[in-house]
């Protein structure tokens, strides 16, 4: 019989927010409490991976470690309280060793670097003597942390029932220079930090970066002295090119799901509609009218429906129409207003910027508006953008004056507030899919 | 001490008299004096018309004083049609990027209209919307907020 472990609560913990708002009677035979800081983060071992490189193995098995560390949802034990201080993945391991750690998971992993890097994981349910997962990963030797990120993913998902999200990359905006006048600049890194890259030269200010659905592309736009245009830039070969010639301001960019249409706002006179545009085509679709402010439209994954800020009623609010455009209607109904929506790579949920009582704050709520939950409170805080499995979320922040904003990321229950450490302020973050 | 003393001294006493030239320059002729700028000069459009209107909280209404500033700008800019203008829109650091930038737009576009309205020709007008990208004074309180809330006429 299954019984209700640990892992199985970490299943139940990471697979739905529903478990957040319903009714607490519903679970509460099986003991679970999942609000606020009342987890209990799972126990598991990690010992370094096998390697004929032991160094390579301590390097790959401290980047899984610090992955899993920062999801919130895991409790590394020591690795100096571990039976072993080096992982096997040939032999199954010898379970009542193992279960006086008290870990419910175990992790053997051996990883190589040759031509190419590599990598080979188990993962076992130290309480039920089984394993849960095996997996093998190959890649380009140069690309090696990213067999760690692989690594951290399959033990994730298989643990939590989730997508992973490690085995990614982020764009963001680099800022630097003077308040009045400052430098605004792209840039990519990995997931944790590595391999940071600038992608614009920062002659003009780069903003909100978006990634296309399978990562390859990033649309921004370039704000070039008052005059913000869309911009598409091309991952692999670093070529950036203006979208079309649509009007003097162009901005509020996002691809749609299918990889071809993009969906972006343009003002005129006073007045910002939002259009959606095959890319090439040249023929942009209008989506909304009116004088009002329309902005930030971002698609449902199934590309069915488009959710938007307007301050047609006569503040900002979320709207949600079809993706043709038409029957607006209007999901958010707190006290403040609401602005930035983006929706959720799972469907289930909308994230926002919202601003009330001289704070802003990051939330979340189903699509329908209901359900709304606030994470994060500060004297400003905005542009959010969620991790591949739609169970994280990465914002930024500015304390104001001549300080500068810095990215932070929190999960969907509100917890694991971090700061993501960036060498420069850094603003508009955007998450990619997993690179696969 | 008593060196930067005598120092601030004669500075005040300078400031002073510079003062008193400028207000009775103004009393004068209020469009031909040397610290306003010479009439039809960018120099004047500044100190004299003034350049920049502001708005309040998330508004693009032009209120009464900066009605009062593009009556003038209209004024001058009828008189010395050989300058073309652009309209530059700005926001503060209370709201959203992208919003911002959309705010910035519509303030432009009033201040764009409300001097159309008062007889500038429509042809030499451009307009700019800067979001909250540039502001002009720097501190986390409503007294810089309300000053980066703008809409800056620009000459050329």
């Amino acid at each position: 019989m299954k019984s209700f472990n640990r892992r199985n609560a970490l299943k139940l913990t990471a697979s739905s927010i529903a478990l957040l708002m319903a009714s607490s009677a519903v679970f509460s035979q099986v003991k679970i409490t999942v609000t606020g800081g009342q987890f209990t983060p799972l126990p598991i071992a990690i010992p370094d991976f096998a390697s004929s490189d032991a160094s390579f193995g301590l390097e790959l098995s401290d980047i899984v470690r610090s992955n899993l560390t920062r999801s919130g949802l895991f409790n590394i034990i020591d690795k100096a309280s571990l039976p072993l201080q080096t992982g096997d993945v040939a032999q199954t391991p010898n379970f009542s060793s193992w279960q006086s750690t008290k870990a419910d998971a175990l992790v053997m992993g051996q990883v190589e670097r040759t031509a190419q890097a590599q990598g080979s994981v188990r993962v076992w349910d130290v309480q039920a003597s089984e394993q849960v997962v095996g997996k093998s990963y190959s890649t380009d030797a140069n690309n090696y942390r990213r067999i760690a990120h692989q690594i951290s993913d399959v033990i994730y998902s298989s643990l939590t029932g989730e997508g992973g999200y490690f085995d990614s990359k982020i764009v963001y905006v680099a800022e630097s220079g003077p308040k009045a006048n400052r430098v605004k600049r792209l840039v990519i890194m990995d997931y944790d930090g590595a391999n940071l890259q600038y992608l614009t030269s920062g002659k003009t200010a780069a903003l909100t970066p978006r990634f296309s659905a399978n990562g390859k592309l990033l649309t921004y736009i370039n704000f070039d002295d008052g005059r913000p245009q869309v911009y598409l830039l091309d991952l692999a070969s670093g070529k950036q090119q203006r979208l079309g010639s649509f009007g003097q301001v162009t901005f509020s960019p996002r691809f749609a799901p299918d990889g071809r249409t993009i969906i972006f706002s343009v003002e005129q006179g006073g007045t910002t509609n939002i259009y959606s545009m095959p890319i090439g085509s040249n023929k942009p679709k209008q989506l909304t009218s009116g004088a009002a402010i329309d902005t930030g439209g971002s698609y449902s994954p199934d590309g069915s429906k488009i959710i938007f800020e307007s301050d047609r009623g006569g503040s900002q609010q979320l709207y949600v129409m079809s993706a043709s455009g038409g029957g607006a209607q209007r999901i958010s109904f707190g006290k403040g207003s609401y602005s930035t929506p983006v929706w959720s790579p799972k469907g289930d949920l909308i994230v926002y910027t919202k601003q009330s009582e001289g704070q802003f704050h990051i939330g979340i709520m189903k699509p329908d508006g209901s359900g709304e939950r606030v994470l994060s409170s500060a004297f400003h805080m905005e542009g959010p953008t969620w991790s591949p499995n739609g169970r994280v979320i990465m914002y930024f922040s500015d304390p104001g004056g001549n300080n500068g904003a810095a990215l932070y990321s929190i999960d969907i229950w509100g917890r694991n507030l971090q700061k993501v450490a960036t060498p420069t302020f850094a603003s508009d973050p955007a998450w990619s899919p997993l690179l696969s | 001490m008593r060196f930067s003393l005598s120092i601030s001294k004669i500075i005040r006493t300078l400031l002073i008299i510079g003062l008193v030239g400028f207000i009775s320059a103004c009393a004068r002729t209020p469009t031909n004096n040397i610290d306003g700028g010479t009439p039809g000069s960018q120099q004047e459009f500044l100190v004299t018309v003034g350049d920049r209107i502001f708005f309040d909280t998330g508004s693009s209404i032009v209120a009464s004083v900066g009605q009062e500033t593009l009556n003038k700008q209209a004024v001058w800019l009828n008189q010395y049609s050989n300058y073309n203008i652009i309209i530059e829109g700005h926001a503060d650091e209370r709201g959203t990027r992208e919003y911002n930038i959309a705010l910035s737009a519509r303030r432009a576009a009033a201040a764009v209209n409300y001097l159309i309205s008062r007889g500038v020709s429509a042809n030499r007008i451009n307009s700019k919307a800067y979001g909250k990208e540039r502001p002009v004074a720097v501190c986390n309180d409503i007294s810089c907020w309300s000053q980066n809330r703008r809409a800056v006429t620009v000459i050329n």
